[in-house]
């Protein structure tokens, strides 16, 4: 076993652990926490992160980040929510295509600014975030799409499915996981991304053409943030151009920094995000039964991104970035 | 750039035997020159769209409203200089005001309220410096993080409530300092006091060779832990003072305050022409830049545009003088 290898199963073990104590020391104090109903609420609660998080894994081990997600992610969803409000006769499955492509546009846009000229990414998506805000406002005329107009069907599937009744959009998020991992580990793209991350200068060099890769990897993440916007639709059945997707962003660099991705590139696994992910979500669903107000949420996020910086650290420190680059 | 170029003498040793530049290429290819022409177009077009931007009064009151963003993108422009970014600011804005309206409210007198609420800033600014300077974490994520911390903290103390200021301690904008508004004189006294340390002290000379190539000015023994600790402390207390500024302009304070200023604040510096990646930059053209994003805002609002659109142009804004200042910059480097 390589050392890449023992590295990342310690650092996801780690997460697991975390999890696993977390939903533990919960369900001692209120057992409730740990029934299967609790579970429902927990799943239920990350697809939404899940997806995004994927995508701002790949931005990040690119060694880049997308500041943009939840703009994009409101963006989509309202014009994908207005055409279902102003042409109800289309066939509700189009409304993936549309968020979708709407989101990869945007992202699209991203990576052009970042690989065009040159310009650091915090700093464009920065941008880019009030930009496709207020785009939202402005094809919206600041007006909510009501929970009318959404499809049935599309609201169903945050409900319940076929299989065992378990939301549909919970499938959807693993199935976009399990993607991820083919797409990381099995691809040469994928592996170029990591390459790209560990080192910027020297892949180009390896022949690897890095705007390519950079615009990519961009377009995926606001692909992604896309269909995250519909499921937003479908799972609370309304699009606001204020709310939808405010803040989002942080939820998902939270994710995925728990889960292990580096900040400095190159680093990071679907299984560590999917995890992370997944402590985000108890996290969220342990406040309301501890009683702890839902203000504290964003005290509780970022503390946790910080704490999660430091275990990065922490993780470096110990030599571990040699053994970074060893082929796994 | 031509003129520089061309000049065949023996230009192999390096920078210092390159001829020196004619004195208008100078002034011509800066960003702050370029800052400064969009703020006369912006009077003149702001002033075609309503006749109040010919009153300077209505300008000073318009920029009392920005001041405090303004103050604190000034010392934001000296950390980007140093090679960091602090992003927390605004949500530092919060917590501190938050602090001192819970402080004042709970019968704490004024001036201790203030106090409180400045050593919250100066803490703020000493948590980010710790994972940034102690820890050697990056600057950018680092304040992304305590953003949310921040921010999060203010809601806690304020929940959804807003707390009402104590009437002696409202209307820092309505006091006039030879018919200036208080913050604006705030703001412009700060800039000149900035602009000579950043320009004419060694301290300043310091933390643009830190931004430019950090290892070769700890080469050259300068202290750049300290000088970065410094500068993280300073943006923190002055947030907190623009904070209580706005606290007490509002008369009450909620956990919401500035928020998503930081985006502004970025605005102002890369409008101003400090580069991204450090080692270049001007208090005067942060400086210049406030006021033009004043104008602008002010025109907008004038001109009767939503705030989305505003927002969205604000954005665009962003993205347009950055890559501006990098053209400028690739084309005055070598």
């Amino acid at each position: 076993m390589s050392a890449l290898r023992s590295l990342l199963l310690r650092r996801e073990a780690g997460i697991l652990v975390m999890i696993m104590l977390f939903c533990l020391a919960v369900g001692l104090y209120k057992p409730q926490f740990l029934t299967g109903n609790n579970l429902r609420v927990i799943l239920l609660l990350t697809p939404l992160i899940m997806i995004a998080a994927m995508g701002q894994m790949l931005v990040l081990v690119a060694r880049h980040v997308d500041l943009s997600m939840g703009s994009i992610l409101g963006l989509s969803a309202m014009v994908t929510g207005m055409m279902f409000r102003d042409m109800p006769q289309i066939p509700w499955m189009l409304g993936f295509a549309v968020a979708i492509g709407t989101g990869a546009l945007l992202g699209l846009i991203n990576g052009a600014l970042v690989t065009l000229f040159r310009l650091p990414a915090i700093i464009v998506t920065l941008g880019t975030l009030n930009l496709y805000r207020g785009l939202t406002f402005i094809i919206s005329n600041a007006r909510q799409v009501d929970r009318q107009y959404i499809p049935t069907e599309l609201k169903a599937m945050s409900q319940t499915s076929p299989i065992f009744g378990v939301p549909s959009i919970i499938f959807i998020a693993f199935g976009v996981a399990i993607l991820a991992y083919y797409f990381t580990m099995h691809t040469r793209v994928g592996r170029q991304v990591f390459a790209l991350g560990s080192n910027p200068v020297a892949a180009p060099l390896r022949g690897i053409k890095a705007n390519q890769v950079t615009l990519l990897v961009f377009t995926i993440s606001g692909a992604l943030a896309g269909l995250a916007g519909i499921l937003y639709a479908s799972r609370w059945g309304f699009v606001n151009p204020s709310n939808t997707g405010a803040g989002f962003e942080f939820q998902v660099i939270a994710a995925v920094v728990i889960g292990g991705v580096s900040i400095n590139g190159g680093v990071g696994s679907v299984p560590g995000v999917v995890l992370g992910v997944l402590l985000l979500g108890c996290v969220s669903a342990a406040l309301p039964l501890l009683g702890i107000p839902g203000a504290a949420q964003n005290a509780i996020y970022g503390t946790v991104i910080l704490i999660a910086l430091l275990i990065d650290r922490t993780v470096r420190q110990q030599g571990v970035l040699g053994l970074r680059r060893l082929p796994a | 750039m031509s003129a520089a170029e061309t000049s065949p003498p023996a230009n192999v040793a390096g920078r210092e035997s390159a001829p020196p530049r004619p004195l208008w290429h100078l002034v011509l290819v800066r960003p702050e020159t370029l800052t400064l022409v969009l703020l006369i177009l912006g009077v003149i077009v702001a002033s075609r769209l309503s006749p109040y931007f010919l009153d300077i009064g209505y300008i000073l009151r318009s920029f009392a409203l920005s001041a405090e963003i303004a103050l604190v993108a000034l010392v934001l422009t000296m950390v980007i200089i140093a090679g960091e970014i602090d992003l927390s600011p605004a949500a530092n804005m919060a917590l501190s005001a938050c602090i001192f309206a819970w402080a004042q409210a709970s019968g704490v007198p004024i001036p201790l309220a203030v106090l409180l609420g400045l050593l919250a800033g100066l803490a703020m600014g000493g948590v980010n410096a710790f994972f940034v300077i102690v820890m050697q974490l990056p600057s950018i994520i680092v304040t992304i993080g305590t953003l949310i911390l921040y921010r999060g903290l203010a809601q806690i103390l304020a929940g959804d409530r807003s707390i009402r200021i104590a009437e002696g301690f409202i209307g820092v904008d309505r006091i006039l300092v030879l018919g200036v508004p208080l913050p604006v004189v705030v703001f412009v006294l700060a800039a000149i006091v900035l602009a000579l340390v950043l320009g004419g002290t060694i301290f300043g000379r310091q933390i643009y060779q830190i931004g430019t190539n950090e290892v070769a000015a700890r080469h050259a023994g300068i202290r750049s832990r300290r000088i970065k600790l410094i500068l993280f402390l300073m943006i923190g207390v002055v947030a907190a003072i623009a904070g209580i500024m706005t606290a007490s302009r509002l008369g009450s304070v909620r956990y919401d305050l500035a928020l998503g200023k930081e985006l502004e604040m970025v605005l102002m510096a890369m409008l101003g022409g400090t580069y991204i990646f450090g080692g270049r930059g001007t208090i005067p053209g942060t400086f210049l830049a406030a006021w033009l994003l004043v104008v602008v805002s002010t025109g907008m609002t004038v001109a009767n545009l939503l705030p989305a659109i505003q927002m969205t142009v604000l954005g665009i804004l962003l993205i347009v003088s950055i890559i501006a200042t990098n053209f400028i910059y690739s084309r005055t480097q070598r």
